[in-house]
C-alpha cells in the first residue's frame, strides 16, 4: 500500500529502547538480506528512509525537470507524428514524476515539501537537464542517449529493496523503452537524410555524449553513498559498473549511424571486452551540479513560474471541492 | 505553497474485464472525482485498465507488519488445507 497515513508506525518504532532497535535493526537487515522488500509501514533505520527520501525524490524532480528541455521543441517538431510523440512522452516524463513522489510519500514526506524543495532551489535533480535543446537532433539525442542511461540506471532499481520504489521503477521502465527507441529512430532518421541533417546528428551526438556518461554519477572511488546503498541494496551495481555497461552497449548504436562518438582516445579492450574512453572531465561535472550549468537558472525559473501560474486552477478546484462537498451535506440533511 | 493537503487516494484497475483490481499506486486529488480523471491519465496511458476504483487513503484500514507473526500465526499449523496433505496411491486417478 502507498498510504502515508500508515508511515507515522515507523516514526513511534524509533522511540523504542536500545535493546528492541538493535533486533529490530537485526530483523531489518536480515529481511534485506533474503532479498525480500521493504515495505512502507514497517520499520527501517532512520539512515535508509533518509537516503530513500533523497534519492527517491531528486528522481521524481528530474522526471519533472527533464519536461523542460524536451517540451522546447514540442511546437516545432517536423511532422505531426514527432509532434504526438514528443507530446506523449514528455507526458510520460510528468507521470513519472507523480509515481516517484508517490513512492517518496510513503516515507513520511509529503509532495508539497518536497516540490517546495525543487523550487527553493535546495534539491538536486539529474545535472544533465541543465543543457539546452539547441536543435531538433537534440529530441533524438536525448532519447537514444539520456533515457538509454537512465533505463541503464533505472533497471537495476526494479529490484530495489524498498517496495514502493522498485514498483514505480518496474512501471517506469516499461514506458521509457519506448523513449529510447522514438530517439534513436530520431536519428537514424537525420543520419540517413542530407549532409546537413548528418551534421546536426554529428552535432547532437558532440554535446550530449559526455553529459550522458556523467549521468552516472561520480566515480566509484568519488562516491561516498555507493557501499552503504549497495549493503541496503538500493543500488545494485556502482556508478562505474553502469557507466562501463552504457559506453559498450551505445558505441556499436552510434557505429550503426555511422556518427563519431566524441572521444579521441575511446577504443575497444580486447583483453577485458569492454571499451575504454578518455578522462571524464569531472570539474564540468560538479560544475554543472552546483548551479553552474547553462540553464540551471533558466530550468528553476521555468518550474517556479509554472507553480505561480498554476496556483489558482489548484486553488479553485480546491474550492469547488469544498462547495460540492457543502451542497451535497446539505442535499442529504433536507431529504 | 498554495493548496496543500489535496487527500491521497489509492488507485486499483482492472486490467481487462474477468480480472479483479489490483493497486497500481496513489496520488493526490481534491475529490473522487478529479482522483478517477487523475488515475485515468496517469496509471492508463496505454490501455492499461478498463475499470479503476479510487478510495481515500485514510479509509483504508490496514494489518501491522510488526504484528504479522501473531496475526498471522493461526494458519500456520493447519497445513491440512492443502491437498499435499493427503498421501494417495499413485494408482488412484481424478483425486
Amino acid at each position: 500500500m502507498y498510504t502515508q497515513g500508515l508511515d507515522s508506525l515507523g516514526k513511534e518504532c524509533l522511540q523504542t529502547p536500545a535493546a528492541d532497535a538493535a533486533e529490530l535493526t537485526a530483523r531489518f537487515e536480515a529481511k534485506v538480506e533474503r532479498d525480500e522488500r521493504i515495505e512502507p509501514k514497517e520499520w527501517m533505520p532512520e539512515a535508509y528512509r533518509r537516503t530513500l527520501v533523497r534519492q527517491i525524490s531528486q528522481h521524481a524532480h528530474s522526471e519533472i525537470v527533464g519536461m523542460l528541455p524536451e517540451g522546447n521543441w514540442i511546437t516545432r517538431a517536423p511532422t505531426l507524428r514527432r509532434k504526438a510523440v514528443l507530446i506523449a512522452k514528455v507526458q510520460d516524463e510528468g507521470g513519472h514524476g507523480m509515481y516517484l513522489y508517490s513512492a517518496a510519500e510513503t516515507l513520511g514526506v509529503s509532495r508539497d515539501e518536497l516540490v517546495a524543495q525543487l523550487l527553493a532551489g535546495t534539491a538536486k535533480y539529474s545535472s544533465i537537464f541543465n543543457y539546452p535543446t539547441l536543435t531538433w537532433a537534440d529530441i533524438g539525442a536525448i532519447g537514444w542517449l539520456v533515457d538509454g542511461a537512465a533505463i541503464m540506471n533505472q533497471i537495476p532499481i526494479c529490484r530495489c529493496s524498498y517496495g514502493p520504489y522498485a514498483r514505480a521503477m518496474v512501471r517506469i521502465c516499461r514506458e521509457e523503452s519506448f523513449h529510447q527507441r522514438q530517439g534513436f529512430e530520431i536519428m537514424m532518421t537525420l543520419a540517413h537524410g542530407t549532409p546537413a541533417q548528418r551534421a546536426m546528428a554529428q552535432d547532437a551526438l558532440n554535446r550530449w555524449w559526455w553529459p550522458s556518461v556523467m549521468m552516472f554519477g561520480p566515480s566509484d572511488a568519488e562516491s561516498p553513498h555507493t557501499a552503504q546503498s549497495m549493503r541496503w541494496k538500493i543500488k545494485r551495481f556502482t556508478n562505474d559498473e553502469l557507466r562501463q555497461h552504457f559506453i559498450d552497449v551505445t558505441v556499436p548504436q552510434a557505429q550503426f549511424l555511422k556518427l563519431a562518438v566524441p572521444d579521441a582516445e575511446l577504443r575497444w579492450d580486447e583483453a577485458t571486452q569492454h571499451y575504454r574512453c578518455g578522462e571524464i572531465d569531472w570539474s564540468e561535472f560538479h560544475r554543472v551540479v552546483k548551479g553552474h550549468g547553462p540553464c540551471n537558472r533558466e530550468r528553476l525559473e521555468a518550474r517556479r513560474s509554472a507553480h505561480a501560474e498554476g496556483r489558482w486552477v489548484r486553488e479553485a478546484a480546491s474550492a469547488y471541492a469544498q462547495k460540492a462537498h457543502a451542497r451535497s451535506a446539505a442535499c442529504k440533511e433536507s431529504a | 505553497m498554495t493548496a496543500p493537503d489535496w487527500p491521497l487516494f489509492e488507485v486499483f484497475i482492472r486490467a481487462r474485464s474477468g480480472l479483479e483490481h489490483k493497486h497500481a499506486g496513489s496520488l493526490h486529488a481534491v475529490d473522487a472525482r478529479m482522483a478517477l480523471e487523475h488515475a485515468r491519465d496517469v496509471y492508463t496511458r496505454r490501455l492499461e485498465g478498463v475499470s479503476i476504483w479510487v478510495v481515500r487513503s485514510s479509509e483504508i484500514a490496514a494489518s501491522d507488519p510488526l504484528d504479522a507473526d501473531a496475526f498471522f500465526e493461526p494458519a500456520r499449523d493447519k497445513i491440512y488445507r492443502h491437498p499435499t496433505f493427503y498421501a494417495i496411491p499413485e494408482e488412484v486417478k481424478n483425486l
